[in-house]
């Protein structure tokens, strides 16, 4: 452990190894690259956020009051769009996995830094024109950009937002690419396929989706594009186009995107649990396969959200089938979970709360999805706010909670300074309870029949608005909360030292915040991951750094 | 600059050695090409299905492509990778002479696939059969000119994504050429010269798939 007994020099790390505004944008070192990511999504956070406060209010009265039915088209559409390319497909594979992918598997950097560093302004530049879109107009297709709306009947700046969108899809393939080559070829010696923490299978599952189904979307909005400029029938039914291609092409990305989003969260969690109840993880081979069945499977199941476009029965029972398959290997997860827990030494950190957050909502999350998996379920609640309710489980109530728990459990190594534990507790309460109160009426109002994407209601579904309304906007302060402590701690936070929680993996036996190279010396892994055990062993704390 | 030189100067500061290295770019090239499999595959997957629904169109579409032209295309890539074989070849032996030669020859035959395209394109253009307002297609046999106009759209689609990227693979050989002349490869040092070689190969078998799909299986049927 700590035992750092007279000041000594403040340590060359690679955030004070050089401060020169070139330095930071010309950097190919990863940490640095994931810290640049880090500041560009949490604007972009608050951006989709600020959106949706404006939705949810919008939706506190029944009648159509504050904002336009056009305007309220456009809300939900650039929430959707800024919500899940510009926030949650980069938020822990381009910032937590870009950081600590290298140092997890003892490497100095990323197999391409070059590529790193291209990703990030590729990101920026994709979401400039995102931007220009939005700020010259909006785009009130749905983030899911369905034909043949979008290209024949929307007024607004489609094109610009598609190709907004087809320019971060690189960012997201470049991203993926360099972790999948970077656990390849980069593991330090001893670092076996076995010994690697689990948040590098998960993130490895997750840019192999990256990887593969990336290009498809990429692909289906130059065809978009091309059909809304030059007036083509690709599909345009007029024309002898089809539809329903379009959706084929178009979820056959962004349902595995579900997980691309789902994915790297769970291997926040898979860290946390073990850290906090002081063992290993239980069945660790189960966990680690269970991230590359997901990855497999959930290429197999994007007709799920067609049931109602006209698919054709067989088609959509074998769909339903192989959704139920998707919820094998998570709920492997959430159990393996869970069974580390028992006889676990547990402490309540905040990360813990935040992961303790997580397995309950996405579970939840999870479990809904198993109803609409169903055709006949489905056929009732597509398109209402049930949908809405689940997915948003998922997304925020798994993904964004992920985050959060993964950033504060990361924060004292990529800062060296601690938050504030009172406050961050709070806040992940605050999370918690707002999440559920602005998502869990949704679940009722759509079972009920409230459809979405509509900014006028009937009145007798106001009551359950208004919870949903009021819930969100303690979410607000929830989501609110981090970004003032995170930022006080950088100045005054307690110095955390290389390893605060006392946690396995490598990325906790360097200083605290790494050298530009991350290790003085390359490491040699002779252990077995998470071992606790030997860690928490009297006289044994050898496999701690400090 | 001695051989030695080269390998000191190429190597980045992550890697333990130049094998690794080496084994890193490719591993990553094949990756990228993983991608590009799936990015045209969606193209792929269109045309199979509009193929399936509108058989006739695709015939008469088809019919109109000049086969002369795009066999003599094909026979010129292959060509290409040929000299982008042995330009990797020679780059392993460390022969920068004759890596220039043959990396010329792969750029020279790129070039001519283009220009062969570019007749191509042009002759649809004055034919009507660019899909937009100026498409007309005579009208004989069953089926839809409306239909034949997807034909149109998926064809300049996926040669134009082909194109795309043959024009990338010239700027990247334009790259290579320069490297080689400024004596950055040696005998150990040649992985760039490879890596572009994977890609230059993967963009000729994307034709090898766009030739018989869009020039040949339906060509003399008489739909």
């Amino acid at each position: 452990m700590e035992t750092a007994t007279a000041p000594v020099e403040p340590k060359t790390n690679y955030l004070n190894a050089d401060y020169g505004i070139k330095s930071w944008l010309l950097t190919t070192d990863h940490k640095r690259i994931a810290l640049l990511y880090l500041i560009s999504i949490t604007v972009f956070f608050f951006v989709g956020g600020f959106f949706a406060m404006l939705i949810r209010l919008e939706l506190l009265t029944p009648a159509g009051d504050l904002v336009l039915a056009d305007t309220y088209n456009k809300l939900f559409t650039m929430h959707g769009i800024v919500m899940i390319f510009l926030f949650l497909i980069p938020s822990v594979p381009a910032v937590l996995g870009n950081f600590l992918v290298p140092m997890m598997v003892g490497a100095k950097d990323l197999a391409f830094p070059k590529l790193n560093l291209a990703s990030w302004y590729i990101f920026i530049t994709g979401a400039s024109l995102i931007f220009y879109a939005i700020l010259t107009g909006g785009v009130d297709t749905g983030w899911t950009f369905y034909t043949p709306f979008a290209t024949t009947f929307s007024n607004t700046n489609v094109v610009t937002a598609a190709i907004g969108v087809f320019i971060v899809g690189f960012s997201s393939i470049f991203t993926g690419l360099n972790i999948i080559v970077t656990v390849h070829r980069m593991r330090a010696p001893g670092m076996t396929w076995r010994r690697l923490p689990l948040f590098i299978w998960s993130n490895y599952a997750a840019s192999v989706i990256m990887v593969l189904g990336t290009p498809v979307l990429a692909i289906t909005l130059v065809l978009v594009a091309l059909e809304r400029l030059f007036h083509l029938g690709i599909f345009d039914a007029r024309l002898g186009g089809d539809p329903l291609l379009f959706q084929h092409l178009f979820w056959f990305y962004s349902h595995p995107a579900v997980y691309i989003m789902i994915l790297p969260g769970m291997g926040v969690v898979s860290e946390v649990i073990p850290c906090f109840s002081r063992k290993r993880i239980f069945g660790y081979n189960f966990v680690a396969i269970s991230s590359i069945a997901i990855a497999v499977l959930g290429f197999l199941v994007w007709a799920h959200h067609m049931f109602v476009a006209g698919i054709s029965t067989y088609a959509a029972l074998i769909f339903s089938i192989l959704s139920f398959f998707v919820a094998i290997p998570s709920a492997v997860k959430v159990f393996n979970w869970t069974a580390t827990l028992y006889k676990g030494s547990i402490t309540l950190e905040t990360p813990m709360l935040y992961a303790f957050a997580f397995i309950g909502l996405f579970t939840m999350g999870g479990l809904t999805g198993l109803f609409l998996a169903s055709v006949g379920i489905d056929l009732h609640v597509t398109d209402t706010y049930f949908i809405v309710a689940h997915f948003h489980y998922i997304m925020v109530g798994g993904m964004t909670t992920a985050y959060l728990g993964g950033l504060h459990f990361w924060w004292p190594k990529i800062t060296g300074k601690m938050y504030p534990e009172s406050f961050s507790k709070l806040s992940a309460v605050l999370v918690f309870v707002g999440f559920n109160l602005t998502f869990f009426p949704q679940f009722l109002l759509g079972y009920l029949g409230m459809p979405r994407r509509y900014h006028a209601y009937p009145p007798e579904f106001q009551v359950l608005n208004v919870l949903s309304t009021a819930g969100a906007s303690i979410l607000a302060v929830g989501f609110l909360m981090p970004m003032i402590y995170f930022a006080w701690s950088l100045q005054y936070g307690k110095d955390a030292g290389p390893n605060p929680f006392r946690a396995a993996g490598l990325e906790w036996m360097t200083s605290s915040p790494p050298p530009t190279f991350n290790f003085d010396e390359t490491p040699v892994v002779t252990w077995e991951a998470y071992n606790y055990d030997q860690i928490d062993a009297p006289n044994e704390g050898v496999k701690v750094a400090g | 600059m001695p051989d030695s030189e080269t390998v000191s100067n190429n190597l980045k500061h992550h890697f333990a050695n130049l094998e690794q290295q080496t084994a890193t770019s490719k591993f990553g090239m094949w990756l990228f090409l993983a991608t590009e499999v799936m990015f045209f595959g969606g193209m792929f997957v269109s045309y199979l299905v509009y193929r399936l629904s509108y058989y006739n169109a695709w015939v008469a579409g088809s019919q109109t492509m000049e086969i002369t032209l795009g066999a003599t295309n094909t026979a010129v890539l292959i060509c290409s990778s040929l000299t982008m074989v042995m330009a990797v070849h020679f780059a392993k032996l460390g022969k920068r002479k004759l890596t220039a030669i043959f990396l010329i020859a792969t750029l020279v035959l790129g070039m001519t696939f283009l220009g062969i395209k570019g007749v191509e394109y042009y002759k649809h253009w004055v034919h009507h059969e660019v899909p937009g307002p100026n498409f007309h297609f005579e009208h004989e046999g069953n089926f839809d000119p409306r239909h034949v106009s997807i034909f149109f759209t998926l064809y300049f689609a996926m040669t134009g994504m082909h194109a795309l990227h043959m024009v990338i693979g010239v700027g990247l050989l334009s790259w290579l050429l320069i490297l080689n002349a400024l004596e950055r490869f040696s005998a150990e040092y040649n992985s760039p010269v490879e890596i572009v070689g994977l890609y230059w190969h993967f963009v000729d078998v994307i034709w090898i798939y766009l030739f018989p799909l869009l020039y040949l299986i339906s060509h003399r049927h008489t739909g």
